[in-house]
């Protein structure tokens, strides 16, 4: 394999890896059941006895 | 995807996913430069520094000289018809730490080695105004006035050789960036170079470290070995080792 | 509570440490090959003696008997208010020495090449340090609801990480320097800062892990980012060989172009972890704190922090663009610097927008203004950040003074403006003060700081980019219009102006300190602008 082979498969690679490990950081906030839980935490500077 | 709950209950959880979503960037792009062959080019003339350019170079490092001025000429029209040919990976590979700089408050430094002569150095370091009226930076009278004790040396040549060695350039016999010759006769060979009267050894310095060598006092002061000579000496060799009659851009693009 | 004293198991370990420690510095010290060895093994030894005596006489079991452990993080605020103003004048010093540069006495101690690391060590890791220190081992008892684990090692990170400070900061006086920008301390330094760093690690870790709450809020996963990413950087850059285990000189491990790309993979992300992510957990307690609302996207939030601790540690090259490093990091370099305006901008909109509906205590609250123009600034670095990261555009801008207006823009209008406001919502909270001795006095740091920036930021603009330029003039022949030096005499004015702008930022910086000690000392002033008053937190 040559420099040129090897850059443009890792690069495949890579795009496909860091997407899909982005949509998954995407459907874990944006999940609907997650939505309470998150708004709780966001009060949680407010919320301290 | 309430599994996902487990980054936020478990702190060890979120620590490992920490380190391993920050480690992925370094291993792309560090590792590979230690293996892409093309990434220090192939030139002629690259040599480890003699004992007192590298004495030199570390007053260079504890003053801070790369703050204002880098040793990185970029490949532009003007940069190069302003300091010389644009630099090459290869002309730093012997050099723990890099000393690229960031900066430009004063100029490249790249190729500043033989442009101007040792007093010219000397009378700027002393008082740079007297030279270039506009200039901006300090003086460095002290420099001329602080010994250097060459049986030090030793050391420092023996600890560069357990730094990361540069691969397949090696010319001596161990692969070691310094030979068990250099070593040895490291204090002698600082003295030698610096002109010192006393030491007669340049012979044996040249051939150690190959012929393109600046024996001389570079501080005007025979008889005391000084952290200016060895800063000059380390200044009057910079960009002046590789031999660009020889060296083909083309095979060396990356 | 534990009044166990010396007699609890981390008591003797920690006294065993000690007196190890003291046994190794003092040899070290005595068989010093260099003198600025010999005075930090010294400096050393006398610490861990103190620590001993303090240790024996009972000092960390006492003073903090609440709830929560006030009294470590009072100390860190204290230590970054007089890094703080140490900094910024050094800092200021240096500014004047490149308009006049006779005020260097060519002396080796005082000349710029050797105070510009005292200056950028004593603001990023002595100021911005103790407070991130501070303000994490607040928040993350405040949000986990548990006292900080361990008496005697959170003053251990404290006083290790100040003793890491001085000898960074008298090293470089005296010429100890490996030379690594913003990693300047030498081996054995750099040592003892991981010894202090893990164990900081350590208590961050245990108070997280023994929380009462099930969910961990969003700041303490930016502490945590940091420290763990801090923690990698800097084993791994600081590797080095010293010449002598008795001497200060060592030389690095690898060379050349490695050696630079691990630089700047550590640099820029001394930025991003130090500098970025660890105010941005600042930011997500303080402010919805401070304004009293709650963060106004969580879902945002999850999603820039993954995305921003994932893209900042490949924008490291943009500081090597057109150097001998190979074209393919580069472009990697540049890409994902684009990228990261993204994941920067969502930390920014998500600090503005928690304001909505509170807009109005922007005109009462001097200590909320001076929080959210920090976002403000912050928003505005990583814009430019990501511009200058751009091949076309970095080809100008490199080498020159923009660089150094880019970095105050965030050095100064982030990190300095939010922990100021950070410094001012701790004080009374800490020391149990109905509110800040003077809001009118919050209002003139707030003003001279913020045309102290502007015009620090402005005439590093016009130099750096008149600068790069002049670089670059042709005259009709076809020869360089400049030589170097007339570029050099062209930046004096800017020079100038550069160095009032640091000026204001000290003055400011001054009257903080007048406030905080008026504060801890006596009754609030009486002020006629009464929407001055602020609830105090609990």
């Amino acid at each position: 394999m040559n420099y040129e082979e090897v850059a443009s498969i890792s690069g495949t690679i890579g795009l496909i890896m860091f997407m899909s490990m982005f949509f998954v950081v995407l459907a874990y906030a944006l999940w609907p059941r997650n939505k309470a839980k998150f708004d709780k935490a966001a009060r949680a500077p407010l919320d301290e006895e | 995807m309430p599994s996902h709950e487990i980054f936020e209950k478990n702190s060890i959880v979120l620590a490992i996913a920490i380190v391993l979503v920050v480690s992925i960037a370094g291993l792309v792009e560090i590792i590979p430069l230690y293996f892409i062959k093309s990434t220090i080019e192939k030139v002629d003339g690259m040599r480890p520094y003699t004992p007192l350019e590298l004495a030199g170079r570390d007053v260079y490092v504890r003053e801070g000289c790369y703050l204002c001025h880098s040793q990185m000429i970029r490949p532009f029209r003007d940069e190069v018809e302003r300091y010389g040919h644009y630099s090459l990976a290869a002309e730093s590979m012997y050099d723990h730490p890099f000393q690229w700089g960031s900066k430009r408050t004063g100029p490249d430094l790249a190729r500043v080695g033989n442009k101007y002569s040792d007093k010219w150095h000397r009378d700027h370091m002393n008082d740079p105004r007297s030279i270039v009226p506009a200039s901006v930076m300090p003086g460095y009278s002290f420099l001329g006035k602080t010994d250097i004790d060459p049986k030090r040396y030793k050391a420092h040549l023996k600890a560069l050789n357990w730094t990361a060695q540069p691969s397949g350039v090696s010319e001596n016999d161990t692969g070691a960036m310094y030979t068990q010759a250099m070593i040895d006769n490291a204090a002698a060979d600082l003295a030698a170079q610096a002109g010192d009267p006393d030491s007669d050894d340049s012979e044996g310095l040249q051939k150690r470290y190959g012929g393109k060598i600046n024996v001389r006092d570079f501080d005007g002061d025979p008889n005391r070995i000084t952290e200016l000579d060895a800063l000059i000496a380390y200044m009057q060799m910079l960009g002046t080792l590789v031999d660009f009659k020889t060296y083909n851009a083309k095979a060396n693009l990356r | 509570m534990n009044r166990g004293g010396i007699t609890t198991s981390g008591g003797i370990f920690t006294a065993l440490v000690l007196i190890t420690g003291i046994l190794l510095t003092g040899y070290a010290g005595m068989n010093a090959l260099d003198v600025a060895f010999g005075f930090h093994m010294y400096l050393m030894a006398a610490a861990a003696i103190l620590g001993l005596i303090a240790l024996l006489m009972g000092r960390p079991y006492t003073g903090d008997a609440g709830k929560y452990n006030y009294g470590v993080v009072k100390a860190f605020v204290i230590a970054s208010i007089f890094w703080g103003v140490t900094g910024f004048i050094v800092g200021d010093y240096i500014a004047w020495e490149l308009a006049f540069p006779f005020l260097n006495w060519d002396l080796p101690w005082t000349n710029v090449g050797r105070l510009r690391p005292l200056h950028t060590s004593a603001v990023i890791f002595a100021f911005g340090g103790n407070i991130l220190l501070g303000s994490s081992f607040y928040v993350v008892q405040r949000t986990c609801h548990i006292r900080l684990v361990g008496n005697v090692a959170p003053w251990f990170v404290f006083w290790g990480y100040n003793l890491f400070i001085v000898l960074a900061g008298t090293g470089y006086l005296l010429g100890v320097t490996q030379s690594h920008e913003y990693a300047e301390p030498e081996w054995y330094v750099d040592i003892w800062l991981t010894i202090v760093w893990v164990v900081y690690l350590l208590i961050f870790m245990g108070t997280l892990m023994k929380r009462r709450v099930s969910h961990i809020y969003v700041a303490n996963w930016f502490y945590l980012a940091f420290i763990i990413t801090i923690a990698v950087l800097h084993l791994i850059h600081n590797l080095a060989i010293p010449v002598s285990f008795l001497g200060s000189k060592s030389y690095s491990f690898q060379a050349g172009v490695q050696d630079a790309m691990t630089q700047w993979w550590y640099g820029h992300n001394a930025v991003g972890f130090f500098l970025t992510a660890a105010f941005l957990a600042m930011m997500y307690y303080f402010v919805p704190k401070r304004a009293e609302r709650p963060v106004y996207s969580y879902r945002l939030s999850i999603i820039h922090f993954w995305s921003l601790i994932f893209l900042y540690m490949w924008a490291g090259p943009h500081h090597l663009h057109y150097t001998a490093l190979p074209d393919w990091t580069q472009s990697l370099g540049m890409t994902f610097s684009i990228i990261l305006w993204m994941p920067s901008w969502g930390g920014m909109i998500n600090g503005l927008m928690t304001l909505s509906g509170a807009w109005d205590k922007l005109r009462t609250d001097p200590v909320l203004r001076m929080l959210v123009v920090s976002i403000a600034f912050y928003g505005m670095s990583t814009f430019e950040g990501p511009m200058m990261a751009i091949k076309a555009v970095n080809a100008l801008s490199h080498y020159t003074d923009w660089t150094v207006g880019h970095v105050h823009s965030g050095a100064m209008g982030w990190v300095g403006m939010v922990s100021f406001g950070v410094i001012y919502c701790l004080v009374p909270w800490l020391w149990g003060k109905e509110r800040l001795y003077s809001m009118a006095l919050v209002s003139w740091h707030f003003w001279l700081s913020t045309v102290g920036i502007l015009l620090y930021i402005t005439s590093m603009w016009v130099s750096g980019i008149l600068q790069g330029l002049m670089w670059r003039a042709y005259d009709n022949l076809g020869f360089l219009e400049y030589s170097f030096v007339e570029t050099v005499e062209a930046m004096h004015p800017f020079y100038v102006i550069r160095a009032m702008g640091g000026l204001f930022f000290v003055l400011g910086s001054l009257i903080m300190v007048y406030n905080v000690v008026m504060t801890i000392r006596v009754a609030p002033r009486e002020e006629t602008h009464s929407s001055a008053v602020l609830a105090p937190a609990e």
